[in-house]
């Protein structure tokens, strides 16, 4: 019996004795963390997409806390109802995050942009653009092969199987730049979006002289500056017989889609245009 | 019989075209000349539209130390200055010329006697090879005016000549041994005074037993060059393997061949050497094999570089009906061709007619860890590893497993049961880890 009572005795003091040197040890070591990161990082959508540009939904709220200003710091999956439910935590203003959404700028389809040759090797773009120029005569143009399909956390690319040319599902696209980091040849773009999703841009990236690449896509960009010219807006230039569109100052007013020869700007989400019938009471008056 | 100790694999050596004597082609009506032929800075082009040229202009300067200079294989007028495919499939600058007769420079010797005495100095040598635009003709392209130019804390001992032609098909080196023998001789010796040594080693494989016993009847007469017949292995022309057969030394990894007193140079480039050093002539011309097993007839050819190849496999005979892929160089470390209007580059050894049946790749399957690609690496790397750690983009890991060491000549995914594209992803690998290694600096 006395052993018993010895034995329970000897287990209870050591219980209490770790007990309470495990309870000094925990105050003395404890790390101290701003709540407010838990408040923040409870705010946010929990993608860890990486889109911040921070490692993971925590290291934004991290960075969010130890901020100044909330300018620079925008939550791509979450926008604008994410960053000002942040802002009200904190106390700072909530920037207007500009919409924007991956674009990819190569209108190259099986159709348009004839095969030269059949490549047999591994499954892969980065891997293609390492060994050769591509299966067709423009070297710039997509390969085909899905690395940004593979990159997106979102399933919001994929590949057509007509075109052989990815697709961005505008519903799930959240603007990470995954495929953007993926692709080998540079083609996909985080671009701005203007209202219901509406996107002009120029569909091509090959900086070849026109007569070339003409030859080789029936869609390129030749660098023939009649977009430029026709823009009132200033919003093109052209480098390296290439235009680019200034998605800040582009208006979408839809004059250079109508002048490209080649086709290779194109529209997103607008509706098709209707040829207007002219009133007799316009007809006198303009003549 | 000599040969490198550590991997390697025996293919099929296929040499349909060993022993066809070389015939010389008809000029193109246009030629293309790279100015991008080697390793190092593309050349800047010192010629212009309209400009008449004669064989052996200078047409591109050198740019830079690592860079070679590029001259005129046909005479005419320059069309134009633009950019042209080449084996890479990419879009590079070349001078385009369209031929006009073949008018050479007068300060070229084109007698066809074998001049022995040589007058220069090692430092007149070196120049002269740089003046010519010679680059290593096994491949690489390395300009050769570099290779003999070693850092001054290191001494040249031995020159190796790397006659091996190890590539199945390939038979230009093969058949330039065994027109040209005396003259690759003293392009020998002139490249023994250029970097101060008196021996020279030429290692042939065993399969060209004609041309073993020619240059050694030839090296009889000259002092200090040995010939040695090597065992028929691949890659027996690497330089480092070829440094372990005939030498027995190991060249330290991430190192090059200087650091055990080793220079090698390829049997072409020393015949390249005797032409430039004795005769004046400039490298634009070389030999190539048009091989394949569909062709009718396979042959050595004498082309000018900047011909375009679809011209000189016309001459050849045609483009078998049965074609898979074209190949620029041999099956093993050779570029597969999306058109044939790229132009002979001063590295390209060969265009090789696989066929259909022959050139589809078969089905990956799963690594089963058999180890073939280990044994069979000649560097002693673990291809399956690199390959796995490629494609989960562990590039620190990469470059402590050696990756840099690789040479890229296939032995892995030769042996690969499972038809896994070991070499694709190696060098993948390898871009990426130079990328890394020259962003370090």
């Amino acid at each position: 019996m006395n052993l018993i009572i010895i034995s329970l005795l000897t287990l209870v003091i050591v219980g209490a004795a770790s007990a309470i040197i495990l309870f000094f040890v925990s105050k003395k070591f404890e790390i101290v963390e701003d709540p407010r990161i838990d408040e923040v990082e409870n705010a946010l959508p929990a993608a860890n997409c990486g889109g911040c540009g921070f490692p993971g939904c925590r290291g934004f709220a991290i960075a969010c806390v130890k901020a100044d200003t909330l300018d620079k710091l925008i939550c791509t999956v979450g926008g604008t109802p994410t960053m000002e439910k942040v802002a009200a935590i904190l106390g700072k203003n909530a920037v207007a995050a500009v919409p924007t959404i991956a674009v990819v700028r190569c209108g190259g389809t099986c159709d348009l942009r004839p095969r030269t040759n059949q490549y047999d090797g591994v499954s892969s773009c980065i891997i293609e653009h390492n060994l050769y120029g591509g299966e067709t005569a423009c070297t710039w143009g997509c390969l085909g092969l899905g690395d940004c399909v593979i990159s997106c956390k979102f399933d919001a690319i994929f590949i057509n199987p007509e075109t052989l040319l990815p697709e961005v599902d505008e519903d799930k696209c959240t603007s990470c730049g995954a495929c953007v980091k993926a692709c080998p040849k540079l083609i996909i773009e985080l671009r701005k979006k203007g209202p219901k999703s509406r996107r002009i841009y120029v569909n091509c990236i090959n900086k070849d002289k026109g007569a070339v690449n003409k030859k080789a896509c029936s869609v390129a960009c030749i660098g023939c500056s009649k977009c430029e010219k026709e823009c009132d807006f200033d919003a093109i230039t052209i480098g390296a017989n290439l235009a680019f569109i200034d998605s800040n100052k582009c208006t979408l007013c839809r004059k250079c889609v109508v002048v490209c020869p080649t086709s290779a700007i194109v529209e997103i989400n607008f509706p098709t245009k209707k040829a207007k019938m002219e009133t007799v009471a316009e007809s006198v008056k303009n003549n | 019989m000599r040969t490198f100790k550590i991997g390697g694999v025996h293919p099929k050596e296929y040499k349909l075209s060993a022993g066809k004597k070389t015939q010389i082609t008809l000029l193109p009506q246009q030629a293309i000349i790279p100015l991008v032929h080697y390793l190092g800075a593309p050349s800047t082009a010192v010629v212009t539209k309209g400009d008449m040229v004669k064989v052996g202009q200078l047409i591109g300067q050198a740019n830079g130390f690592v860079s070679a200079n590029v001259h005129a294989s046909v005479s005419g007028k320059v069309a134009k200055i633009d950019d042209a495919i080449d084996a890479s499939g990419y879009k590079r600058p070349a001078v385009f010329i369209d031929v006009d007769g073949d008018d050479w420079l007068e300060t070229i010797d084109r007698s066809s006697e074998v001049k022995r005495e040589i007058i220069f100095t090692s430092s007149e040598i070196i120049k002269k090879i740089a003046d010519a635009g010679i680059v290593g003709l096994g491949g690489a392209t390395f300009p050769t005016h570099v290779k003999l130019t070693p850092p001054k804390d290191k001494k040249a001992e031995v020159l190796v000549i790397n006659a091996v032609e190890c590539e199945p098909y390939l038979t230009c080196d093969h058949q330039l041994m065994l027109e040209k023998g005396e003259e690759i001789l003293v392009g020998v010796s002139i490249l023994m005074k250029a970097i101060n040594v008196n021996r020279a080693v030429i290692g042939i494989e065993n399969n060209k037993k004609d041309a073993i016993a020619h240059l050694f009847q030839l090296s009889k007469t000259f002092t200090g060059i040995e010939v040695v017949s090597l065992k028929v292995q691949y890659p027996q022309g690497g330089e480092k393997q070829l440094i372990d057969a005939i030498l027995g030394r190991q060249v330290p990894s991430g190192a090059i061949p200087i650091e055990v007193g080793a220079v090698v140079q390829n049997v072409a480039t020393a015949f390249a050497v005797y032409e430039a050093v004795q005769k004046n002539k400039p490298l634009f011309e070389r030999i190539i094999t048009i091989t394949g097993k569909s062709m009718r007839v396979q042959g050595n050819f004498w082309v000018r570089v900047g011909m375009p190849l679809a011209n000189v496999v016309e001459q050849a005979g045609g483009m078998p009906e049965d074609t898979g892929k074209i190949v620029a160089g041999g099956p093993m470390m050779g570029r597969s061709l999306s058109t044939l209007e790229v132009a002979v580059a001063k590295g390209t050894a060969g265009v090789l007619f696989i066929p259909t049946l022959e050139s589809t790749r078969k089905k990956m399957q799963n690594c089963m860890r058999c180890a073939k690609c280990v044994s069979a690496c000649p560097m002693g790397l673990e291809p399956y590893l690199l390959m796995g750690q490629s494609e989960n983009e562990m590039w620190t890991e990469m470059e402590r497993n050696r990756v840099m060491d690789c040479i890229e000549c296939g032995c892995c995914a030769y042996t690969c049961p499972s038809n896994r594209p070991l070499l694709d992803h190696v060098r993948y690998g390898k871009t990426t880890v130079a990328g890394i290694i020259q962003k370090r600096r």
